[in-house]
C-alpha cells in the first residue's frame, strides 16, 4: 500500500540536512525527515491550542471561532494565555511548522534530485504570512496589528485594516499586487487549457505536439513563449503576488499611515501640471 | 545551491524560422513576419510571429480601436483638449454609464451615457469576436477549445459586470465606469452598498479560486523548473509516455503532502481553478442587489455572522 508502482527505486536513504539516517523514512506516502517531526509537532502544538481558545468562548459554530490577538496596551509583550497568549503562541507554532515545511520539502528535493524552486517558491508565501502577524506588528509596536485566527474574524480584519487607510484599493502596491493575482491565473488558464487542448483534441483524433501548441499561440498573439517559458513566467507572476501583497500591506502604517488616496498628491503638485484641477479621490 | 537552477536559457540555439503547422480547413494566410528576440530568449522562446488575423481578428480590433478611441476622446474632451491636463488627469479621468434617470434606455444623451454605451457595445463586439477567432482557431489546428471556454468563463465575468447585472436591476447606471481610479470606487462602492462583499459566499469562493491559482501555478511551474533537468517541460509527451521528470514531480508531492497529481491532471486542477475563479465571482456579483441586499445582513441571519462579536481589528 501507499506505494506507486514506480516509487520503490526512488526510496534510496540520504538527501537529509539534519539527523542523518535517523528520521530518514517514509509513513504511508509521507515522507518524515527531522523536519517532518518538527512540522509534526508544531502544527499538532498549534491547532490543539486553537481548540483549546474556542473551548473558552461561547461558540463552536465554525465560521464564528476566532482567536484573537492581544489588546493593544500589551504592546510587544507576552499576553496572558486567555487575553493574546494563545494567539503568540499559535503564531509561533505556526511559523514553526511553515518554516519545517521548507526545510522538509528541501530534504525531499535532494533526496529526488530536483532543484529547489518549490521550497523557494513556498518562503515566498511563508514571508508574506510572517510580513502581516511579526514583521508588521513588531514595526508598529504591538502584537494587536496581528491577524484574527478566524474565518470571519480575518475579513473583518482585513476590511477594518484596509479603511484604516482610507481606501486600500488606492494603495500602489495592492494595485500591483492585485494585477499579479489576475494576471497569474489569466496565466495559468491559458497554459492549462493549451495542453489540454493539445492532448485532448477530440474523439480519434491524434494527439498534438508542442509545435501545435506554438502555431496556435503564434496565430493567437503573434508569441510562444514556450513549453519551458511559461513554467518560467508562471512562477515569476505568482511570487510576485505574493511578495507585493506582502510589500502593500507592511508600508501601511510603518511607512505610511495616512489615507492611500491622499497618497497621490504628490502626482497631482509635479510642476508641469500643479494648477490643472485633478479631481479629488 | 551553487547548481543551475533553471532560471534563465544560458546558451541560445538559433534554429530557422518556425512558420508553424500547417492550418486545415477555411483559413486566411498568417501574416508571415518573423523576428527573433535575444531577451526573449533569456526566459522562453526567441521567435516572435508569426500572426494570425482572419477576419474575426480585423474586425476584432477595429471594434477595440473604436471602443479605445471612445473611451479616449470622451477623456480628453474631459481635460479640455488640453495633452497636459490629460496626462495629468488620466488616472483619475473615466467614461461614466448613463445617468440613474435613462433606466435602460439604449439612446440616452451622448454626454449622459450614451458614449459609454457605445463604447461598452463596441468593447464588448470586439471582446466576442476575439472568442470567435480563439475557437476558430483551436479547430482549424486540430485542437480542442479548452482556452476558448476558459476565455469564455471571463467574458461572462465582464458581461455581469457591465450588462447582465445593470439589464436585472433595470438601469445602465450600475453598470462600471471606464476609468483607472473611478473603476476602482465603483468595486468600492459595489461592496459597500451591498454590505461588504467579503461576507458574499461566492466572493469567498472567487477570491479562493484566485489565490487557489495562484498557488498552484507556483506550485506547478516550480515542480517543472526543478526537474528541467530530466526534461520536465515536455509535458505532451510525459503526459503520454511517462518519464523520470514526471515520475520525480508526482514523488515531490506525493511525500511532501501525501497526494500528487499527474502531468495531465494538474493542468485539469490549473484549468478548473482559474475558470472557477471569474465563474463564481460572476454569480457573486448577479446576486448582490437583485437577491440579496446586504451580505453582512444575509450572513447574521443565516448563523454566519454575529453582530455582537465583532473581532476582527483592533477597534479598543
Amino acid at each position: 500500500m501507499a506505494l506507486l508502482n514506480y516509487e520503490r527505486k526512488y526510496r534510496v536513504r540520504g538527501g537529509t540536512l539534519v539527523g542523518g539516517d535517523l528520521f530518514d523514512f517514509w509513513v504511508g506516502p509521507f515522507y518524515v525527515g527531522f523536519f517532518g517531526v518538527l512540522s509534526a509537532f508544531f502544527a499538532v502544538t498549534g491547532t490543539a491550542l486553537i481548540f483549546w481558545g474556542a473551548s473558552m468562548e461561547n461558540t463552536w459554530n465554525p465560521w464564528l471561532i476566532s482567536i484573537d490577538p492581544p489588546a493593544l496596551e500589551y504592546g510587544l509583550k507576552l499576553a496572558p494565555m486567555a487575553e493574546g497568549g494563545l494567539w503568540q503562541v499559535i503564531t509561533v507554532c505556526a511559523t514553526g511548522a511553515f518554516v519545517s515545511w521548507i526545510f522538509r520539502e528541501i530534504e525531499i528535493c535532494r533526496k529526488l534530485g530536483m532543484g529547489f524552486h518549490v521550497p523557494i517558491a513556498f518562503s515566498t508565501a511563508v514571508l508574506a504570512y510572517v510580513t502581516l502577524v511579526i514583521i508588521r506588528p513588531v514595526l508598529m509596536g504591538a502584537w494587536a496589528h496581528g491577524f484574527n485566527y478566524g474565518i470571519m474574524s480575518h475579513l473583518d480584519w482585513v476590511s477594518y485594516v484596509g479603511y484604516s487607510y482610507g481606501n486600500f484599493h488606492y494603495n500602489p502596491a495592492h494595485m500591483i499586487a492585485i494585477t499579479f493575482f489576475f494576471t497569474t491565473t489569466l496565466a495559468l488558464a491559458l497554459h492549462g487549457g493549451l495542453v489540454l487542448s493539445a492532448v485532448n483534441p477530440g474523439k480519434g483524433r491524434e494527439v498534438k505536439t508542442p509545435e501545435h501548441e506554438n502555431a496556435f499561440f503564434r496565430d493567437f498573439i503573434g508569441y510562444s513563449i514556450g513549453t519551458l517559458g511559461i513554467h518560467r513566467l508562471g512562477l515569476f507572476l505568482a511570487l510576485n503576488a505574493g511578495i507585493w501583497s506582502a510589500i502593500c500591506i507592511v508600508i501601511s502604517g510603518p511607512l505610511y499611515e495616512g489615507s492611500w488616496i491622499d497618497w497621490w498628491e504628490p502626482w497631482r503638485n509635479i510642476p508641469l501640471w500643479r494648477d490643472s484641477g485633478i479631481p479629488n479621490g | 545551491m551553487a547548481d543551475y537552477q533553471n532560471i534563465f536559457t544560458q546558451v541560445q540555439v538559433r534554429g530557422h524560422k518556425d512558420y508553424g503547422v500547417p492550418a486545415k480547413g477555411a483559413t486566411e494566410p498568417r501574416i508571415n513576419a518573423i523576428g527573433f528576440s535575444h531577451l526573449f530568449g533569456r526566459i522562453g522562446d526567441a521567435q516572435i510571429g508569426p500572426l494570425y488575423l482572419g477576419w474575426s481578428g480585423v474586425a476584432s480590433l477595429i471594434c477595440g480601436f473604436i471602443a479605445i478611441e471612445i473611451i479616449g476622446l470622451n477623456m480628453l474632451a474631459q481635460a479640455g483638449w488640453d495633452p497636459i491636463k490629460f496626462v495629468a488627469q488620466l488616472p483619475w479621468l473615466s467614461l461614466e454609464p448613463p445617468l440613474p434617470e435613462h433606466g435602460l434606455n439604449p439612446f440616452p444623451p451622448l454626454n449622459e451615457g450614451g458614449w459609454w454605451l457605445m463604447a461598452g457595445f463596441f468593447l464588448t463586439a470586439a471582446i466576442i469576436l476575439w472568442w470567435v477567432r480563439t475557437y476558430r482557431r483551436a479547430v482549424t489546428l486540430g485542437m480542442g477549445t479548452h482556452v476558448a471556454w476558459a476565455f469564455a468563463a471571463a467574458i461572462w465575468l465582464y458581461l455581469v459586470c457591465g450588462f447582465i447585472r445593470p439589464l436585472l436591476v433595470g438601469s445602465w447606471s450600475e453598470g462600471v465606469p471606464f476609468g483607472i481610479m473611478r473603476h476602482l470606487d465603483w468595486t468600492n462602492n459595489f461592496s459597500l452598498v451591498h454590505g461588504n462583499l467579503f461576507y458574499n459566499p461566492f466572493h469567498m469562493l472567487s477570491i479562493v479560486f484566485l489565490y487557489g491559482a495562484t498557488l498552484l501555478f507556483a506550485m506547478h511551474g516550480a515542480t517543472i523548473l526543478a526537474v528541467g533537468r530530466y526534461g520536465g517541460e515536455r509535458e505532451i509527451e510525459q503526459i503520454y509516455d511517462r518519464g523520470s521528470a514526471s515520475e520525480r514531480a508526482a514523488l515531490f508531492w506525493r511525500w511532501t503532502m501525501g497526494f500528487n497529481a499527474s502531468m495531465e491532471s494538474i493542468h485539469r486542477w490549473a484549468w478548473w481553478f482559474a475558470i472557477l475563479c471569474p465563474i463564481t465571482g460572476g454569480i457573486g456579483i448577479l446576486l448582490s442587489g437583485t437577491v440579496v441586499d446586504s451580505w453582512l445582513l444575509w450572513g447574521e441571519q443565516n448563523g454566519f455572522y454575529d453582530f455582537d462579536n465583532v473581532r476582527g481589528g483592533i477597534i479598543q
